[in-house]
């Protein structure tokens, strides 16, 4: 509570800063981190596509995701199949119909390096990403890439790279490029906050 | 022939105690709850002693490593569990390392065809497959698709994501450094399952100790850490050390008070010593005579023992005091049959008790029937033949004319003391709904602070908290496991209608011979399954000729030899199905337990109805803690009732011996008023009286009668002389050492004792001789 009156009552210093910064110092990764990191939650449509080798053709997927601040995560699929993603701090909770699959996501470190590529990036917590992947951003505030590869061995088993692209403070693209050949594509677009 | 007479008692005395010596050498002593649980117990409360006695629960030791930070904690629960993992005292040591990880997902991936419900045959026609491919598929676009990806050409139809949905449910610790740490990171933990029951008091001390000398070696000297356990058998070894050490404190410090009292009394060593033989006497006679009717002492017992020193030791007082001038046989003639009277009085008021179906009271009864008993007949029969010939003590005429001064001026306070008692009775009645604590839990010796590190553990690791069972019973495993596979389905659907957070069941780990069959027998043969894959995944993105693992792996199944309970060794379930799958005699018992959604209770209710739908015989729903409380206090209820059954024996007693209801009623005033004024007095200090405090108001009962029937007379008898007066007085005095002491013990049944007898015979000898009738008024 405490921590999240000190937050509010420094944003409008924090913006003020950072519009004056933004000019003037150059564009890194700590600036993209920074701008990220001010949007506290998101509400955005998704679009995904995933060529998997043992399937003939990619499934398409579509649905509405939902974002607050530092760790919860929510995926909506609407189609080909209702089904429900949560991810809060540790715990995945995926509902499928009558199913419902709670997780620990400290059980699938895979998994978890997944979202937490997503997670970490939309919270603007480079220290996070950096535990899992090694960072490198392309382009412009208006217009950049930033690309994560993993920096452990049993990561590159998995995952050879992500590359999540954006507009400003805004993710609009994440493209993951998996070990065994497979690969998926996301596109995002904002919506208005619910 | 008074030599002969002398030496025979002495002879038979002596041997008497070394009888009573080698009895209790070889007595096995206790501390757990045992000493409270039933004598001939309902199948319900059977199930309650079987599971703290041998249950899963019971057997479970909960460690906390804390201090320091998480990495060095996580290093020395890490090495702490590779130790204990050696030692065959240890059933399972968890402290989050996936030691046993690949050989359940083994189990459960290559007996998947005979474990999951959802193998039918239908799950393998066209429209089967076709359906369950599909759904596979989708699960593989979502983001738990990577975890299946894998096992999708072995898997198609997802029957492994089917079984890891029914176990998904419990909610393990965080992982910190590879290794389990509390919610708010201060500490690790392990959950450490022993292969000795919990009720195996000396096996759960040297599990403790093999935790400790682990720590130890895996923390090294100079560690800021400090390790810190608890479970139901940690608390009985607790309260075990701390029932010991107090009792052992206490005894000292009301041997060395009481010493102390005589000696000033007496001023005569020899007195001392000899006041002491009927105390000692009387308490070995009657541990021993618990250890031969009961197997087992309990340590309460003892405790109780310690304050009888400061009741028997009066027995002496009163010879040596009461009798002038080595003249014992006037004594014996004088005053014996008062007191004979008085250890009546006694028996008669105890002996109700060993009717108690209520183990721990009827140890009580016996022990205070033996050692009253034994005390006085060693003070009347052989400690007149020990005193030697030039035997005398201190002169207490002083103290006996002032106490006789004030004796006759007592009656002035008739009018205060019934106001007084007329505001206890106030009191007593006002409060006489909730005067008894009922809680089971108000007799548990451990401390608050053991009790607030368990729930703080407990919370943080999940570990169970049994309090809903479902029990069925039979008389075969095939039997007890068909109906725990039925049970399963009604509490699946209150789990998906929100009444139940989860349950466990035997069968999701070891289904039954008949659903194995059945599901083997759902397996198509090679071609037609070959053949309805490639029909079924038309339409879908994927080529049969991809699934052909499938196919093999579905071949080999149908001749795979059916599950036992054997399988599951070295997997983590092991433990669990050993726990919930109970073979007792002839039968055969499932525990299926329950556990709430976060925050909310079960409504038992809810859970009977369902169960009920089902007419299942022998399958009931046992709540723990009510079914434990229940129990507390029908003993309390029962010794409520024993209690008024020793009184109606008194007042019998004392009637066949006096026939004079006036008497009878005159003895037995002073003796109710200071029942109801301690009764008054610990409600108004906010005690809820549990049964200890009842067993505490029969023994003022049981001493305090000795004035009584001291101060009662005949209306042309003698005043009373100031020796016997005296005499009272000290040993009223001894009786508030012994017993004062205890309360001050941090056991609370032994402070529940302690904080009603001293109180309570100082008022009983003050009422008394406030009501005596007086001599010199009346005369």
């Amino acid at each position: 509570m405490k921590l999240l009156k000190s937050r509010f009552a420094l944003l409008p210093l924090t913006l003020l800063l950072c519009s004056s910064l933004s000019y003037a110092a150059s564009w890194d990764i700590d600036q993209l981190m920074h701008n990220l990191a001010l949007s506290r939650s998101g509400h955005a449509s998704f679009v995904e596509k995933k060529t998997i080798a043992l399937l003939d053709q990619p499934i398409e997927s579509s649905g509405e995701l939902l974002y607050t601040a530092p760790d919860r995560l929510e995926k909506r699929t609407l189609k080909p199949k209702a089904e429900n993603m949560l991810v809060d701090g540790d715990n995945l909770v995926i509902e499928r119909g009558k199913q419902k699959y709670r997780l620990q996501l400290q059980d699938y470190p895979e998994l978890a390096a997944f979202i937490d590529s997503i997670r970490g990036t939309l919270a603007g917590d480079r220290k996070a990403l950096e535990r899992t992947y090694q960072l490198s951003l392309e382009g412009s505030a208006a217009n950049w890439t930033l690309q994560l590869v993993p920096n452990n061995a049993r990561m590159q088993q998995v995952i050879s790279r992500i590359r999540i692209a954006g507009v400003r403070d805004e993710v609009r693209s994440i493209d993951i490029a998996q070990t065994d050949g497979d690969s998926s594509h996301m596109q995002i677009e904002k919506l208005a906050t619910p | 022939m008074k030599f002969t007479a002398s030496r025979l008692a002495i002879t038979v005395w002596l041997i008497f105690i070394l009888g009573c010596g080698a009895i209790i050498s070889r007595s096995q002593f206790t501390a757990d709850l045992s000493a409270f649980l039933p004598r001939s117990p309902t199948p319900a409360q059977q199930l309650l002693l079987e599971q703290i006695h041998d249950g899963l629960a019971s057997r479970l030791i909960l460690v906390g490593i804390a201090g320091a930070d998480a990495p060095t904690r996580a290093r020395i629960s890490k090495q702490l569990a590779q130790q204990l993992r050696q030692d065959s005292q240890f059933v399972s040591i968890n402290n989050g390392e996936p030691v046993t990880a690949k050989q359940d997902q083994a189990y459960w991936f290559d007996h998947r065809y005979l474990l999951s419900a959802t193998i039918t045959p239908e799950r393998f026609t066209i429209a089967g497959l076709h359906n369950a491919i599909s759904d596979s598929i989708d699960l593989l676009a979502s983001p738990a698709g990577l975890l299946v990806k894998a096992m999708l050409p072995h898997d198609p139809t997802g029957e492994m994501v089917q079984l890891l949905t029914q176990f998904s449910n419990s909610r393990p610790p965080a992982l910190s450094d590879g290794a389990w740490a509390s919610h708010d990171g201060s500490r690790a933990l392990l959950l450490i399952q022993t292969r000795a029951s919990g009720s195996d008091t000396d096996a759960q001390q040297l599990a403790m100790a093999q935790i400790e000398q682990a720590y130890q070696q895996a923390a090294g000297t100079h560690t800021a850490t400090r390790l810190e356990m608890t479970g139901p058998g940690v608390f009985s070894v607790k309260s075990r050390n701390t029932i010991k050490a107090q009792v052992s404190l206490l005894s000292i410090i009301s041997v060395g008070l009481i010493a102390t009292l005589l000696l000033l009394v007496y001023r005569s060593p020899t007195a001392l010593i000899l006041g002491f033989l009927p105390v000692i006497s009387g308490a070995l006679a009657g541990i021993a005579a618990v250890s031969l009717g009961f197997g087992t002492v309990h340590g309460i017992t003892l405790g109780f023992g310690t304050a009888l020193i400061g009741e028997a030791v009066d027995y002496s007082i009163y010879l040596f005091v009461q009798s002038e001038q080595r003249q014992h046989e006037l004594w014996v003639k004088r005053f014996w049959p008062t007191i004979r009277l008085g250890v009546l009085t006694s028996i008669a008021g105890f002996a109700s008790l060993l009717f108690s179906g209520f183990p721990g009271l009827a140890q009580l009864g016996l022990y205070s029937i033996a050692g009253l008993i034994t005390a006085a007949a060693v003070t009347r029969y052989v400690l007149p033949h020990l005193l030697p010939d030039n035997f005398h003590i201190h002169d207490v005429s002083a103290i006996g004319h002032k106490l006789s001064r004030l004796e006759q001026s007592a009656p002035k306070l008739r009018w205060p003391a019934v106001a007084v008692l007329l505001l206890a009775l106030v009191i007593v009645v006002q409060n006489h709904d909730h005067i008894w604590d009922d809680k089971i839990s108000s007799l548990s010796p451990v401390s608050k602070a053991d009790i607030a590190l368990d729930t703080q553990l407990r919370a943080d690791s999940g570990a169970p908290d049994v309090r809903y069972l479902v029990v069925i019973s039979d008389t075969t495993q095939e039997a007890v496991l068909r109906a725990s596979e039925q049970i399963a389905k009604v509490l699946q659907e209150q789990v998906e209608l929100g009444g139940l957070g989860s349950f466990d069941s035997p069968s999701h780990y070891l289904p039954s011979v008949a659903s194995q069959r059945a599901r083997q027998a759902s397996l198509p043969a090679a071609e037609l399954l070959q053949a309805n894959l490639a029909n079924a995944v038309q339409g879908l993105p994927i080529q049969a000729n991809r699934l052909t693992p499938f196919l093999s792996d579905v071949a080999s199944a149908r001749n795979q030899p059916l599950l036992q309970a054997s399988d599951l060794h070295g997997t983590s379930m092991a433990m669990a199905v050993d726990a919930l799958l109970i073979h007792h005699g002839t039968d055969w018992r499932a525990l299926l337990p329950l556990t709430a959604l976060p925050n909310t209770e079960i409504n038992a209710e809810h859970i009977r109805a369902a169960l009920r739908t089902h007419a299942l015989p022998n399958v009931i729903l046992v709540d723990m803690t009510q079914e434990s409380n229940q129990l507390y206090s029908s003993y309390l209820h029962e010794a409520i009732l024993l209690s008024l059954g020793g009184l109606v024996a008194v007042i019998a007693l004392l009637f066949v011996v006096f026939r004079s209801p006036m008497r009878v009623l005159r003895i037995l005033a002073p003796l109710a008023a200071a029942v109801m004024t301690v009764t008054a007095g610990l409600v108004i200090l906010g005690h809820a009286l549990t049964i200890l405090h009842l067993i505490g108001l029969l023994l003022v009962v049981a001493i305090g009668s000795n004035y009584a029937l001291f101060f009662d007379r005949n209306a042309n008898a003698p005043a009373i002389a100031p020796h016997t007066l005296a005499s009272m007085f000290f040993a009223n005095l001894t009786t508030v050492a012994g017993f004062g002491l205890l309360a001050f013990s941090d056991v609370s049944i032994l402070q529940a004792m302690g904080m009603t007898v001293a109180p309570g015979v100082i008022l009983a000898l003050i009422y008394s001789a406030i009501f005596a009738r007086n001599a010199h008024a009346e005369n």
